[in-house]
């Protein structure tokens, strides 16, 4: 997935902003590997309706959204193989199945088009919501990679908004489909905020700035308005100061569980890698 | 061999085209953080900021600074870096002009503005670089590169090109 080379490695350097309690290495890469293969499945995944989608202009958008997702992904490779002295392609496509920490929402199949928009404006505006609050990262190069993902985020959440309120305003088969797709999603997009293993520690050395359960709860809350807006469910209940939801998350991704429908998608993705693993473009 | 300054870079690489947008240049698009010279050995270091992360042209610009470089006599050593991030703002307005030139609207200012939802960033219509118009549409977030987007000009009626902020 990239051609750079080791000589000119692209990572910040790291030492000028070494923090006081420096990271536990395990740890932080969990937490790059989650980013990672979040953008990197689901980059694969968005990238099935190029040549598909129902209007061109989908088609463009869903490329270009794959095409961002890939280049973040990219990026974020690039700072877990810094850690461990590998290189992106070789985490990107040289793991084992088990060895992936997406969680299970972007490796599910793309379903019909409103499973399709519908997963893309829950993973977003999940994905914007964590990205904020990784700005705030004590680890610099983390802080500073997620600042230029950040800008690209705002193409990202148009989209997935223009399409919630597309089917929501749409036909009866539109409206059904939409609310099919949301019962569908709930279980697998509350576990984007699944913790990672060594929470705790990422959040001594404040390489997280908040518990991902805060973040589950601040998405939930920004939800609200526009689902209610739009008469769809809004599967929660507010208990105390919390939203509590009705639906369990699909919880495992983050420690490698993998449903069914990984094997076929990550045979594809590693075919040409594993024929030759040092295959030069 | 003419005498090396990092002002001679800066005007070399002020002739080097983006891959993407030909009509402007490397400096133009702002994304040259650094210039950093060592004469008498005849080796440079080029800081070069990312655009779009996915971008696929920045492989390119680096290959090309480094060879715009050599026929100077110089080793370029051309560095990806993100110490600090480019936006659309970097863009010079010699930039914005030839864009604009070239029929593809300039990216307005990122906006500060306030009062809005994290769920729905606000997008400023652009001018239309046929007509001058602000009577646009956003037609399509997405275009034929990452950094493009399709608007729809509803004074000359004619589709164009805009340059995304970020």
């Amino acid at each position: 997935m990239t051609n750079e080379h080791p000589q000119t490695a692209t990572q910040p350097a790291a030492s000028a902003h070494t923090p006081a309690a420096s990271p536990n290495p395990a740890a932080l890469r969990e937490l790059l590997l989650a980013l990672a293969d979040d953008e990197f499945i689901f980059g694969f995944a968005n990238s099935e309706w190029t040549g598909i989608a129902p209007v061109l202009e989908e088609d463009i958008a869903f490329s270009s959204l794959a095409q961002d997702e890939l280049g973040h992904a990219r990026a974020l490779y690039e700072l877990a193989a810094a850690l461990s002295g590998t290189t992106a392609d070789a985490l990107a496509y040289g793991r084992p199945p088990e060895g992936f920490r997406c969680a299970q929402l972007v490796e599910r199949p793309r379903g019909d088009w409103a499973y399709s928009v519908m997963r893309q404006f829950l993973y977003d505006t999940a994905d914007a919501v964590r990205l904020h609050s990784l700005r705030a990262s004590s680890y610099a190069p983390l802080a500073q990679t997620v600042a230029g993902i950040v800008r690209e985020e705002k193409y990202h959440l148009l989209h997935g908004q223009t399409w919630l309120a597309r089917l929501a305003e749409g036909g009866t088969e539109a409206r059904a489909r939409q609310a099919a797709a949301f019962d569908a999603l709930w279980a697998d997009a509350l576990a984007l905020f699944e913790p990672v293993e060594g929470e705790d520690l990422l959040l001594a050395a404040g390489v997280l700035a908040e518990p991902w359960a805060a973040l589950q709860q601040r998405w939930i809350g920004q939800l609200e308005e526009p689902l209610r807006r739009y008469g769809l469910p809004f599967p929660f209940e507010e208990q105390g100061a919390l939203w509590h939801p009705l639906v369990a998350p699909a919880y495992g991704g983050r420690r490698g569980l993998r449903s069914p429908s990984f094997q076929p998608l990550y045979d594809t993705i590693t075919s040409v890698y594993r024929i030759d693993p040092g295959a030069q473009w | 061999m003419t005498t090396l300054s990092e002002d001679a870079i800066w005007s070399t690489l002020a002739e080097v085209p983006d891959p993407e947008l030909p009509h402007i240049s490397l400096v133009d698009l702002g994304v040259i953080l650094r210039v950093e010279l060592d004469a008498p050995a005849r080796r440079a270091r080029v800081l070069l900021m990312p655009t779009f992360l996915g971008c696929p042209a920045l492989q390119l610009m680096r290959e090309q600074i480094a060879e715009r470089l050599a026929l100077l006599g110089l080793d370029a050593q051309v560095e990806v870096t993100m110490e600090q991030i480019w936006t659309s703002d970097r863009i010079s307005e010699s930039g914005r002009s030839k864009l604009a030139a070239a029929g593809i609207a300039p990216p307005a200012p990122n906006s500060t503005a306030s009062g809005h939802s994290a769920l729905i960033p606000l997008l400023e219509s652009a001018r239309c670089p046929h007509c001058g118009s602000r009577d646009t549409t956003m037609e399509s977030l997405f275009g034929p590169t990452l950094c493009r987007a399709i608007a729809h000009c509803r004074s000359c009626r004619q589709p164009f090109e805009q340059f995304k902020p970020i």
